[in-house]
């Protein structure tokens, strides 16, 4: 892999800030060439650095208004307790997200429903359905202030 | 279900979350729509809200970025004041990507990415346990992360 330079940075910061920019006016603001700069970010592709684009989605807007952050601790003395809960979590479209931790829980998971009476009816017949549970843990999200993946390049 | 959302739209959304970089004319041969008429309706979503926006994806292990740490922070004190004091500075800080007002034994859910351990520890020292008001600290350390492969919508 290419070693980044601070021209490189520059470029993935402005488009960290607007994954719209056109390479024209990409290369415009950072000062390069439109040549210069197509290629950089074709070398950040080749490089796995740059891996494409994502749209963001307003859950409320299609009619999910519930999320909950599901932490769960796993009865690990059950062989494969991991293997098997994820297995199984993965087949439930209504968890987003999960993630393996190390610290007080095991994973944590995120449930979108369209109500409370929705969340209600997948936390008792899907969630708690799930393998090895020894404890959960709930957290409703009230409001989401920041939510972004940028990073500080 | 959400007002002028049909089942087309909701096809094209989880095109477009399964690869956000396609353009109208991908998304329109995977859905068996015109280009033209792949476009209108995501243009239309756009003017909705539903599709707020596009990000760039990036690999942020490659970048350097080797920790990820979900935090869950419970206020000392509990005034509206404080509220406002905590929101304002936890958003300002740039390694936190996601910030979270929930209920449930935290207050706040934060997300906070690092280059290794010892930035992190830096993070948390110094900007985190400083913030006005914070009182209850957890970390839990990601160790995989998984994204479903279907969406629900």
């Amino acid at each position: 892999m290419h070693a980044l330079d601070y021209i490189d940075r520059r470029l993935l910061r402005l488009l960290q800030d607007d994954a719209d920019l056109t390479t024209a006016e990409l290369a415009e603001r950072a000062g390069l060439s439109a040549g210069a700069c197509w290629r950089r970010i074709e070398r950040m592709q080749r490089d796995g650095i740059i891996l494409g684009r994502r749209i963001d989605l307003d859950w409320k807007a299609l009619g999910y208004e519930v999320q909950v952050f599901l932490r769960v601790t796993l009865d690990k003395i059950a062989p494969n307790a991991f293997d098997s809960f994820l297995r199984a979590a993965r087949e439930v479209p209504e968890i987003g997200d999960i993630q393996t931790l190390l610290g007080r829980v095991d994973l944590r998971m995120d449930v979108r429903a369209r109500d409370l009476d929705h969340y209600q009816e997948i936390y008792r017949t899907k969630i708690l359905g799930l393998p090895h549970i020894s404890e959960i843990e709930a957290l409703m999200l009230v409001s989401e202030l920041k939510n972004t993946e940028n990073l500080v390049l | 279900m959400a007002d002028g959302v049909d089942e087309m739209d909701r096809k094209i959304l989880r095109v477009l979350l399964a690869d956000g970089g396609l353009s109208a004319k991908d998304v329109a041969a995977q859905v068996g729509l015109s280009q033209p008429a792949a476009w209108r309706r995501i243009k239309r979503m756009e003017e909705a809200g539903i599709i707020r926006g596009r990000s760039i994806v990036v690999d942020r292990e490659k970048l350097g970025f080797t920790v990820v740490v979900f935090l869950g922070v419970r206020l000392a004190a509990r005034g509206r004041l404080d509220l406002e004091a905590f929101e304002r500075a936890v958003q300002a800080i740039p390694e936190v990507q996601i910030v979270q007002h929930v209920l449930g034994v935290y207050d706040y859910r934060l997300k906070v990415v690092a280059r290794d351990l010892s930035d992190f520890e830096r993070i948390l020292r110094r900007r985190i346990m400083t913030l006005p008001g914070v009182g209850a600290v957890e970390s839990n350390v990601m160790l995989t992360e998984e994204k479903p492969g279907v969406p629900m919508i």
